[in-house]
Order: structure tokens, then C-alpha cells, then sequence
């Protein structure tokens, strides 16, 4: 190797070419003269925006492809995506319907679509912010193969678990007619709220990919961090019930049923389940569902979007 | 419209002393005791755990239109990574990479799944290379045709996974070689498949040289290589150790390798 190793640094120019005037020329004012643009660099947040919209066929493809991946292996395929959540929702019939019976004011017939509804709606954020830290560090490979922007990842996870609640939302409004709710015209409130907490998990899996592209061990400290925000968000008992009784403050009831799982949570149920009344909302809740979708969905695009050319280092 | 200022010279990639630094973590010596890592926390100290790999070490080049140029160099020496640096697919840790228009690199494989049919990869991996769906429909039974999965029975419509070794990667390489491309990059594809297969590859590649601006080869087939291109570049250890007509650096690198 040493007997050639002279050439190399100004060999760059050396394949026989006659003397042209760009000889002189810097690496970057030659890029000038010619037009080039620098590999990777980060596009302006519009133009990024537009290159994302132009993706949005990938992003759904991918999505569905993941969807369908997950179970094409078992015997049963894709009806699993029913019976996983419907299995779900027997196993919280029995537990809690059965053998502990109602809770608190309400009849069980109340309760039990009061949890599914709990259960399902706070699922869907969850598996959302789970899919969207690892939506950079584990899809290494794909972000260093090919071009695209980087955020049509955590979308598509996003936009996978979104269709993984709509089957969710199949079993639920079966369980609901099994109570006897019976849809209404406050049933159109689910396509709002699932709107809104759709743009909010999109921002929250945005915000958590690049955090968790940086710092991977995220991942682990996640399902803790979770798991919490599940016991504050009132999933599986009334959190202002709960907390009157446990003579908590008035502005921790405040807090906490203002966080945004606990808000998209209470309008689901307000929409499907008869006598969940809007007494039982906190007050300014539409505004709050809005506010949440648009502060993290908005925020959660440009916070990714300021370290796009970062990703892909490992 | 920038040709007629220079004649056939125009830049289309423009390395400027390119470093790529890869960050392994767990690699080294171990993450030591618990309370040495929560120590390395607090005082945010670098965790000895991550081992920098610097991967190119200043490589500057000057690629023009119309060059077909090859990347050899042993294994580990640098040549995937540089590409994946012209690409933009891996941020450069100093130095520059300019380009003319968007340089894609021949490879789908990240995106396709296992589990899906030849039919969806084939659906996903265009989209993911940025083509349309009604590109990618137009051009569906030529991807199929080509990579020749369908010759022994209906296997395009079969999961991905019940393939053998051979008829995935055949189809890999189909998916990636129906879009046309500026820059294009092409890494070891010329290898795969049988002889009838990679025949047809190596006339789909020089097909593809002609539509495309500038195409990088990195190959340790050193007849493909001669075959290909008209300048080589020989990197060893990150570093560019010859740039010239593929001639003399081949015969260079096969003298340095014979021993």
C-alpha cells in the first residue's frame, strides 16, 4: 500500500483531463458554479411538509404492510385483528363484571363499555408513543438504504395504530349494543375525537423518535412512564370520583383530568356510552382536545424536523 | 445548460474531505458497574460503552457527468459507508458532500417485509423509492418478468419468506432497477442470481448508466469492475488510496492484494 499511497490526497483530480478553468476552484465554489446542493441537508420546514405529503402512499403502504405482517404468520391471520381486542374485552368482562361486579355510582352495564372504551382509547396513544421511539432506532436500515423524509416513519406508525384501533372500535361497538347503548347522534362525535387524538399521537411518535433515536435505552424507561400516565388518566376507574373521595386538591383534579389521554378518554366515552353525561366532562374539554392535538402535533413535526439530517447515525 | 460553459466536464458529486464516524454502542470494554454508568450520567461524561468506528477518514473526490465509477477495496475498507455519505443517508461527521440532484442508492431491501407477498414488496419497495403507484403498476409485469420469480409457478403472490435465498434477491434487485435515477449507486448487486439472472442484470445496469448521470459501483469483482467503469477509486482503511482510469488502479489493487 505504501508504494502508492502519494497519490492520494491531491490525486482527486487526476484523471487525465485537460486543464479546464473550474482547476482553481474550491470544492464549494465549484458545488456554486455548478448548482450542487449539499447531500442530506435538511429541506425548509414547507418544503419538508410538501416532500412528506408527496410520500403519502408510502406512508400508508408501509402502515398497512405492518399491520398485515403482524399476523400473517398464525393459522387464523388477519382475524386476530378482531380477536385480540375482542379477547381483550372478555377478559375485562369477566375480571371486572363478573367477578368483582360494578364500581362505584355505576351499573355494570355502564362500567364495563366505561373501561373498553378506557382501555382501547388510552391503547391507541400508548402503542403510538411505543412504536414511535422505536421508529428511528429500529428501522436503521431502511433509513440508511433509502431517501425519504424521515417522519413518514413515525406517521406510518401512527397511522398503523390507528387502524389497528378501528378494529378495536368494531368489537367495542358490539360490546356497546350488548349493553344496550344504542347509537345516537352524539356517536358522531368519535370521528372529532379520533381525529384529534390521531394529530396528537402523531406528534407524540415524533417527539419520541428523534428522543429516541439520540438516547435508545428510552425504549426501556418508556413502558414505566406509561404505564403512570395510564393510572392518571382514569382508564379503569372515574379519576374525579377517585380523587374526591381521596380528598385531593381541587387543582390536581384539575390537572389531571386536563392531561390529554384523560381528555380524549372522556370524550370517546361521552360520545358512545349513554348516561356519561356532559356533567362528567372538565370544562373547556373540545378545547383542550384541540389545544393538545395541535401544541404536540405541530410542535412534534418541527422538533423532528430540526434534526432530520441527524438520523441514521448509529 | 451548465454543459456549455466547460464542455463534457460537469461536476455531479463533489466529495470535500468527507469523515464518516459510526457511534457503536455496548461495543468495547463493557458498560462496567451500574454505578459507573449512572456516574457517567450525572457527571454527562461520554459512557465508555460507545466506540466511535471512523469508518472514512477525508475522502475528497470530484465525480462528472457520464462516469461510471468503481469503488474497490477489502472488506471493512470504507466503500459502503462512502456511498451511503454521497447519498445523504448517513450524516457526515466533517466535510461535505455536494450533489446533483438526489443520488439514490441501489437497494430495497430495508424496506421489503418478509411476510408480505412479492406482489406487496413489490408495491412497497417502489413507494419507498419514491416512484408513483401508477409508475410502479405500469411497470409491475416488467419487475415481475425480469426477475423471473414467476417462472417456475406462481410464487409472486406467495409471503416473501417461502422464497429461496436466490429468488429474493433477484427480486430485490428487480424492484430496485425500475426506477431511473441521476446518480445512481450500486453496491455488490451484480452478484446475485444465477448466470442467466445476472446477464440480464449487468445489461439492465449499462442500460441504466445511460439514463443515469454518474453511477458508483462497489464490487470485489474485479471483472465487473473492468467491465463497468472507465475510473476506480481504491479506498483502504476510510482512506482514498488511488483515484485514476480503472487500468492502472485495478492492476495497482491486484499487485497490492496478490501479495
Amino acid at each position: 500500500m505504501s508504494t502508492v499511497s502519494e497519490t492520494t490526497h491531491d490525486g482527486a483530480v487526476a484523471v487525465s483531463a485537460p486543464p479546464s478553468p473550474d482547476d482553481g476552484l474550491s470544492a464549494a465554489e465549484l458545488a456554486r458554479k455548478y448548482g450542487l446542493a449539499v447531500s442530506g441537508a435538511r429541506p425548509p420546514l414547507g418544503e419538508y411538509a410538501r416532500q412528506l405529503w408527496q410520500r403519502r402512499h408510502f406512508i400508508l403502504a408501509f402502515s398497512r404492510a405492518k399491520l398485515t405482517a403482524q399476523y400473517s404468520k398464525a393459522k387464523l391471520g388477519q382475524v386476530w385483528q378482531v380477536a385480540t381486542p375482542l379477547l381483550n374485552a372478555v377478559v375485562y368482562f369477566f375480571i371486572f363484571g363478573v367477578l368483582m361486579g360494578a364500581r362505584g355510582h355505576m351499573p355494570k352495564s355502564t362500567y364495563i363499555p366505561f373501561l373498553v372504551t378506557g382501555v382501547f382509547v388510552f391503547t391507541f396513544t400508548q402503542t403510538s408513543a411505543m412504536a414511535g421511539v422505536r421508529a428511528i432506532s429500529g428501522n436503521l436500515g431502511l433509513v440508511r438504504a433509502l431517501h425519504f423524509p424521515r417522519a413518514a416513519l413515525p406517521v406510518s406508525f401512527a397511522l398503523q395504530q390507528l387502524q389497528q384501533l378501528l378494529f378495536s372500535m368494531l368489537v367495542l361497538v358490539a360490546m356497546l349494543l350488548g349493553f344496550g347503548h344504542y347509537p345516537a347522534a352524539s356517536w358522531l362525535l368519535i370521528f372529532p375525537t379520533l381525529a384529534l387524538q390521531f394529530v396528537f399521537n402523531t406528534g407524540l411518535a415524533m417527539v419520541l423518535a428523534r428522543a429516541g433515536a439520540k438516547t435508545p435505552d428510552l425504549a426501556q424507561l418508556l413502558p414505566f412512564v406509561l404505564r403512570t400516565w395510564l393510572y392518571a388518566s382514569g382508564v379503569m376507574y372515574s379519576l374525579v370520583d377517585q380523587l374526591k373521595k381521596a380528598h385531593s386538591p381541587g387543582w390536581l383534579i384539575d390537572v389531571l383530568s386536563a392531561n390529554p389521554a384523560a381528555v380524549y378518554i372522556d370524550l370517546m366515552r361521552f360520545a358512545l356510552i349513554d348516561g356519561y353525561g356532559a356533567d362528567k366532562l372538565p370544562p373547556h374539554v373540545w378545547l383542550l382536545a384541540v389545544g393538545w392535538a395541535l401544541l404536540v402535533g405541530i410542535g412534534g413535526f418541527v422538533y423532528f424536523w430540526k434534526a432530520e439530517e441527524q438520523y441514521g447515525r448509529g | 445548460m451548465a454543459e456549455q460553459l466547460t464542455g463534457d466536464r460537469v461536476p455531479t458529486v463533489i466529495a470535500d474531505d468527507v469523515h464518516v464516524v459510526y457511534r457503536v454502542y455496548g461495543g468495547g470494554t463493557g458498560r462496567g458497574s451500574a454505578t459507573a454508568a449512572l456516574d457517567r450520567i450525572i457527571r454527562r461524561r461520554p459512557s465508555v460503552g460507545v466506540r466511535e468506528v471512523h469508518a472514512v477518514k477525508g475522502v475528497s473526490f470530484t465525480a462528472y457527468r457520464g462516469q461510471a465509477i468503481g469503488l474497490i477495496g477489502s472488506n471493512g475498507s470504507g466503500k459502503s459507508t462512502l456511498l451511503k455519505a454521497i447519498a445523504g443517508l448517513l450524516p457526515t461527521e466533517r466535510g461535505k458532500v455536494y450533489t446533483d440532484g438526489q443520488p439514490s442508492l441501489l437497494g430495497v431491501n430495508a424496506a421489503l417485509m418478509n411476510d408480505l407477498t412479492g406482489e406487496k414488496n413489490v408495491m412497497l419497495g417502489g413507494l419507498a423509492m419514491g416512484m408513483t403507484r401508477e409508475q410502479i403498476r405500469e411497470r409491475y409485469q416488467e419487475i415481475v418478468d425480469f426477475s423471473g420469480i414467476n417462472e417456475k409457478g406462481d410464487f409472486i403472490t406467495l409471503p416473501m419468506r417461502t422464497y429461496s435465498s436466490g429468488m429474493a434477491a433477484r427480486l430485490r434487485f428487480s424492484i430496485a432497477a425500475a426506477k431511473d435515477h441521476d446518480v445512481l449507486m450500486i453496491d455488490e448487486a451484480l452478484a446475485t442470481g444465477d448466470r442467466d439472472f445476472q446477464k440480464r442484470s449487468e445489461a439492465r445496469i449499462r442500460e441504466l448508466r445511460k439514463e443515469a448521470g454518474t453511477v458508483f459501483l462497489v464490487s470485489h469483482n474485479n471483472k465487473s469492475i473492468r467491465d463497468t467503469c472507465d475510473r476506480v477509486l481504491w479506498l483502504e482503511r476510510g482512506e482514498l488510496v488511488m483515484d485514476g482510469p480503472t487500468d492502472e488502479v485495478v492492476r495497482a489493487y491486484e499487485k497490492e492484494t496478490a501479495r
